[in-house]
């Protein structure tokens, strides 16, 4: 049971990040390929405050957060205003800056031996509350002005500035609360493991939540969620070697299929709501009931 | 000493100018990162390990055999993968995922396939040192930066001199229009798809020679992806000297200051110049027009 309970806590916790990617790719159509050096950043600069200050955790993690917010912002700036791949470009160079930088101090870091006793005080209706404040949040967020820009950018740059909306700024609020989320999830992972190494925040893991993103539908809330409470215990269930590997191609193959036949994803942009799902089985179900009447 | 670490940046450089050009040739006419590159440099490196186990101890037999796979292999995934999503005329992003998607599957089948393991190439090559000089250099780096030298020139020649070229040049700067001009502009995207997957294998046989092949071998793509905003995303001029230019720092960082520093001086190379000055040397800025 408690094996369980865990894996769910994991679950959630990467699904705060998964979000924050979302919020990203899904809704304002930025592709980055290093999220998981945000989710570093959040979780090294956390665990090293509760660490060196005997801090509680709720002080350590707003410090990740912030950080892993003002590296994203600063990398942001420069590159969001021009056309063309140098935002992925970036963020791909940021995340492995960030592995790399840990690996080289290991005076601060604890080098590629990783950051251990860091108090391990995450527990299961913490990021259960969390995960549920995070959905409330992005839900808010993409009905507000800002969430409705931003999905238009994604539509059309040129159509959103033409309407007046500042795309580069819009860009960054986006960077900015996807980078936030990341570091939120990235303290409540160092405060769950109690010990962090880099090669927990590879690229092959930033591939891997994006694509999570993309399977469960760019522009779908509830397909992002579906999508990763199916995708990241997946882990748990396939315990062999051969399984995990087998899973990747799976993966890489499906996001291709997805993206030539679907390329909306799962969800597409539709969100699944109790409403939608009476409406579904009336259309499927229904039918055949209303063929008798003869309409 | 000096002149022994210059050569080797010199042919670490020329390989990564291979990988970067063909970045830059995709790149200039569709304007999206191509991340299934990788796949065909990795193909590449292991392609030459089979040659020279299977087949016969030469590399330069070897390395063509590369070329030649990496190139079809190339063709097939732009018009398998990227072909349909051109047609309907997508969001380039969704040309990023696919191309993602694409170097996932290829970097973890070589895993399930074969193994994860490094596989030096079998051939008794690699060590011999030549005098010149009174210094000893490889003889490995003097081939390796002959032969990527070569390839870059005639690949330039046939952008310069051909016809082909004079087309790929029209579409790099613009593709609709030069549509318009009676150009068949699909068969010429597979055109340069293949000579990016050329370079790429010749580029992958080179580096599993000087690094052995193993199935990540594909991610110093992101070298020639440095390379490339080094020298201004789609300028195929800037991103040879953009990868020339890296392969001999990062060869005196490894050598005079600390090999551990190598990797790392490259990526903050990359955000410098993002932070600093974006478009690269020789890149000019666009913006999205309707």
């Amino acid at each position: 049971m408690t094996y369980w309970i865990g894996v769910i806590t994991v679950t959630g916790i990467w699904m705060i990040a998964i979000l924050g990617i979302s919020v990203l790719t899904g809704f304002t159509g930025l592709f980055s390929m290093g999220h998981a050096g945000f989710i570093a950043i959040g979780s090294y600069v956390c665990a090293l405050v509760s660490k060196t200050f005997a801090a509680p955790m709720w002080i350590g993690i707003p410090c990740g957060m912030a950080g892993a917010i003002l590296v994203g912002v600063l990398i942001g700036i420069p590159t969001l205003k021009l056309k063309g791949d140098y935002f992925v470009i970036a963020t791909l160079g940021i995340g492995e800056i960030v592995k790399l930088l840990i690996e080289n101090v290991p005076q601060i870091t604890g080098g590629a031996r990783g950051l251990t006793d860091i108090p391990r005080s995450t527990t299961f209706p913490l990021v259960l509350i969390i995960c549920v404040l995070c959905v409330v949040f992005v839900r808010f967020f993409l009905t507000s002005k800002h969430g409705r820009n931003g999905i238009a950018v994604r539509e059309d740059e040129v159509a959103a500035r033409a309407i007046g909306i500042n795309v580069a700024r819009q860009k960054l609020i986006g960077m900015a609360i996807s980078c936030g989320l990341c570091g939120l999830s990235g303290g409540l992972l160092a405060h769950y493991m109690g010990y962090l190494y880099p090669t927990m925040f590879t690229m092959a893991k930033s591939n891997e939540l994006i694509l999570t993103v993309i399977l469960g539908g760019k522009g779908s809330l509830t397909g992002t969620i579906l999508a990763s409470l199916i995708l990241v215990p997946l882990p748990e269930f396939l315990r062999t070697e051969a399984a995990q590997e087998w899973r990747m191609v799976l993966y890489g193959v499906l996001v291709v299929f997805v993206i030539i036949f679907r390329p909306s994803g799962f969800m597409g942009d539709r969100e699944l709501s109790i409403k939608g799902i009476f409406r579904f089985f009336k259309n499927r179900f229904g039918k055949k009931a209303e063929g008798g009447v003869g309409k | 000493m000096f002149i022994q670490q210059l050569i080797t940046g010199l042919s670490i450089g020329s390989v990564y100018a291979l990988m970067a050009v063909g970045y830059s040739l995709i790149y200039s006419l569709l304007n999206f990162t191509n991340f299934a590159h990788s796949v065909c440099v990795m193909v590449g490196a292991y392609v030459s390990y089979f040659f020279l186990l299977l087949v016969a101890d030469n590399i330069l037999a070897a390395a063509l055999c590369s070329l030649v796979v990496a190139g079809v292999l190339s063709a097939i995934i732009e018009k398998v993968a990227y072909q349909p999503l051109l047609d309907k005329n997508v969001n380039r992003i969704y040309l990023l995922i696919a191309g993602l998607g694409i170097q996932i599957v290829g970097e973890n089948l070589v895993i399930v396939l074969l193994d994860g393991r490094f596989h030096a190439y079998p051939t008794t090559f690699s060590s011999i040192p030549i005098k010149l000089f009174g210094i000893s250099i490889g003889l490995i780096d003097l081939i390796i930066l002959g032969v990527s030298s070569l390839a870059l020139v005639l690949v330039e020649l046939l952008i310069r001199k051909t016809k082909t070229g004079l087309a790929i040049r029209g579409a790099a700067s613009d593709l609709n229009t030069t549509a318009l001009m009676g150009v068949p502009v699909r068969r010429l995207i597979t055109i340069v798809f293949l000579l990016a997957g050329l370079l790429a294998g010749l580029a992958g046989s080179f580096t599993g020679l000087k690094y052995t092949a193993y199935p990540s071998i594909g991610s110093l793509t992101t070298k020639a992806f440095i390379s490339a905003v080094f020298g201004g995303l789609g300028s195929i001029p800037g991103a040879v000297i953009g990868a020339f230019f890296l392969g001999v720092s990062e060869t005196m960082i490894a050598a005079y200051v600390s090999s551990s520093l190598r990797d790392m001086f490259s990526f903050v190379l990359l955000v410098v110049v993002l932070v600093i000055r974006p478009t690269g040397l020789m890149g000019k800025a666009t913006e999205e027009k309707a």
